[in-house]
């Protein structure tokens, strides 16, 4: 990989981290309300996976920890920020919030709120890209809490009983909520929990983002040529609570503080300067920039957007007439 | 015109559908070989092939959301939910995803869904084979529910649903799938909104949707004898309810009467009732009554499930009632 995608892929983490941090600041604000789940320390995953997708192409759905995947699939970062914010110019025009972003143009084809939902949704894109004939696919993220709901074990089915072409990728944290799980889960490694259903899987670290798209390529490969599904479990782990109300009785600080050293940032940051491609100057510089472009050109644009018009709570209920 | 059963009504309006679009396709428990439970599906497996007819594994909640994805590229899938109790493990689909899709994403995203389910009583099917769901599927905001009476509506709604850019609930009926009626030979579509006047009349007015039609208009036709002239309304849409059309019809005749084959508590009974006290209360000559299935679990008996699910009987008594004979 060139050394200037390397660099874009460093600038890519930390967007997405200081992205987060500054959603979680808006919303102590309270310029975001309801549920807030953030993506920091998972950041190698939904980047490193989607850089070897063919952006704009697949379709990609999610659950509601799914700011970065919309960014990373080409969503304008103000629009998903606008949205957050409830604002008209938000990605689902200030109707969907957090959980539910959207970029259809980018095929980004939401996040969603209930655990294990877009397993079938999943399926359903790639049943429909099998009846149009291209050679898209579809790819599912979800934690590895979505594993115990009936909508995977029905969807794994069907995915391989019909030749899909999904990726599923299990983002596997290790806690559904504040469940350790070992707790919820009778099988830890849920690579292992597809092989009933004559799934692909494998399981690698998902802190190092060259592994991740190292292995991402094979999957994303096997999909698209031997058009069935796949399934990738990436170990990782969330730095912050699972929402902004996470009291985080459930772990302990030690445990937070190990996971902190394998930060995906960090790991890549110290492999660029060891290759020489960046220093702590250029690393300090291309922070500030992003801490700039976040404040005056995306949290501005949400800031300064206009608010829904009442008069028009119930459109998008049913789809207008001639629309 | 050609007289076909209600059965077959629905698998012309399939058949005519899979043929036009490629992207039209139709899953459920054994519609492909089998050829469906009421043989609505009947041929299409032999004639589109097992990508475009797909008969599914028993797991309701997640081809329901198989056919919402499909949808939301643009497919037009029409589910088939063989019992209307199953469609209660794909609720979470249904209403969470295909029922919001479009409205939290601002309007960007559109579900074409269409979702068959054979609603009401059969005979002797049991508690867990006898649900009545439609007063769950009117009350989520962004559905599309109806209800054919008829064999030619069976096949119109069906049309329109598949043709409709929204998520579309068909609730057929059990008992009514062998059901005669007249279908005209050209393709047509009936409304996915507004009542229907079954037959017009004077001196009440009855709603009634889907099963309870046929018993409005056997207990009309007996009214008829004693001098009374009802106007039965087939409410066809549950959702949207066509509110100015119920207005309507109680501006004529000033007494309402409604029949349902749902138990009463929070139900069509309840809703129509509750518009036309909002939209023409003043019109009235005396409350408005409502005919409904006791609140209990079906039952196996049959003579208790008789009496647990309304009648002809009950309609032709309630009327008397609400014009004080």
């Amino acid at each position: 990989m060139e050394a200037s995608d390397r660099k874009r892929l460093l600038r890519e983490m930390l967007f997405a981290r200081r992205f987060e941090e500054r959603c979680a600041q808006a919303y102590q604000e309270r310029e975001i309300g309801g549920f807030l789940h953030l993506y920091p320390g998972q950041e190698a995953c939904a980047i490193g996976v989607l850089e070897k997708a063919r952006k704009g192409q697949d379709y990609v759905v999610t659950g509601y920890r799914d700011h970065i995947h919309a960014i990373q699939c080409g969503a304008d970062p103000k629009e998903v920020m606008a949205e957050l914010y409830g604002k008209e110019t938000g990605s689902s025009r200030g109707r969907g919030g957090s959980m539910h972003i959207y970029d259809v143009d980018h095929h980004f084809m939401g996040g969603y709120a209930l655990v294990g939902g877009p397993f079938p949704l999943a399926a359903g894109f790639a049943k429909a890209i099998k009846l149009r004939g291209g050679d898209e696919i579809a790819i599912c993220f979800l934690g590895d809490g979505a594993n115990n709901q009936g909508t995977f074990h029905e969807t794994m089915n069907m995915a391989s009983l019909w030749k899909l072409p999904v990726l599923f990728v299990c983002e596997n944290n290790l806690y559904g909520i504040g469940t350790a799980i070992e707790r919820a889960s009778s099988e830890i490694n849920q690579y292992l929990r597809v092989a009933p259903y004559k799934i692909a899987a494998s399981q690698v670290d998902g802190q190092d983002i060259d592994v991740v798209m190292a292995e991402a390529e094979k999957a994303i490969t096997h999909v698209r040529e031997k058009r069935e599904p796949y399934f990738l479990e990436l170990m990782t782990y969330r730095l912050r609570g699972h929402s902004m109300s996470d009291s985080g009785a459930y772990r302990s600080k030690e445990e937070v503080e190990q996971w902190a050293q394998r930060d995906p940032i960090g790991i890549y940051k110290k492999r660029l300067e060891a290759a020489g491609i960046i220093d702590a100057a250029a690393f300090q510089a291309m922070d500030e920039e992003i801490l700039e472009q976040i404040e005056n050109e995306i949290v501005r644009f949400a800031l300064e957007s206009p608010e829904p018009r009442v008069e028009d709570l119930e459109r998008y209920v049913y789809v207008a007439e001639g629309a | 015109m050609a007289e076909m059963m209600y059965w077959q009504a629905i698998l012309r309006a399939h058949d005519e559908e899979l043929a036009r679009d490629p992207l039209v396709f139709a899953m459920g428990e054994d519609i492909g070989v089998a050829g469906g439970t009421y043989k609505a599906t009947s041929g299409l497996y032999a004639k589109y092939g097992p990508e475009r007819v797909i008969d599914t594994p028993i797991s309701e909640n997640s081809y329901t959301g198989i056919g919402i994805g499909a949808a939301m590229l643009g497919c037009r899938p029409i589910v088939e939910i063989m019992s209307v109790n199953f469609a209660w493990l794909a609720m979470d689909q249904l209403m969470n995803n295909a029922a919001k899709i479009h409205y939290m994403s601002g309007g960007k995203i559109r579900c074409p869904f269409v979702m068959r389910v054979p609603g009401g009583t059969a005979h002797q099917l049991g508690a867990q084979h006898s649900a009545r769901m439609e007063k769950v599927f009117m009350g989520i905001s962004g559905l599309r529910v109806v209800t054919p009476a008829t064999p030619r509506d069976a096949y119109g709604l069906l049309k329109s649903a598949v043709r409709s850019d929204d998520p579309v609930v068909l609730i057929e009926h059990e008992s009514m799938y062998n059901l005669k009626g007249e279908v005209p030979d050209e393709e047509f579509f009936t409304p996915l909104e507004g009542v229907k006047v079954m037959r017009p009349g004077r001196d009440l007015s009855i709603f009634a949707y889907n099963i309870s039609v046929h018993w409005a208009l056997q207990a009309a036709e007996r009214l008829a004898k004693e001098g009374v002239e009802a106007e039965v309304i087939d409410l066809r849409a549950l959702k949207p309810l066509d509110r100015a059309g119920i207005a309507a019809s109680v501006r004529k005749t000033h007494r309402a009467l409604i029949v349902e084959e749902d138990e009463a508590p929070v139900g069509v009974g309840a809703e129509v009732m509750a518009l036309i006290n909002e939209d023409a209360f003043f019109e009235l000559d005396a409350a408005p009554v409502r005919v409904h299935a006791k609140d209990v679990p079906i039952p196996y008996n049959r003579r208790l499930e008789k009496a647990a699910i309304p009648n002809a009987d009950d309609v032709v008594a309630a009327a008397k009632k609400l014009l004080g004979k």
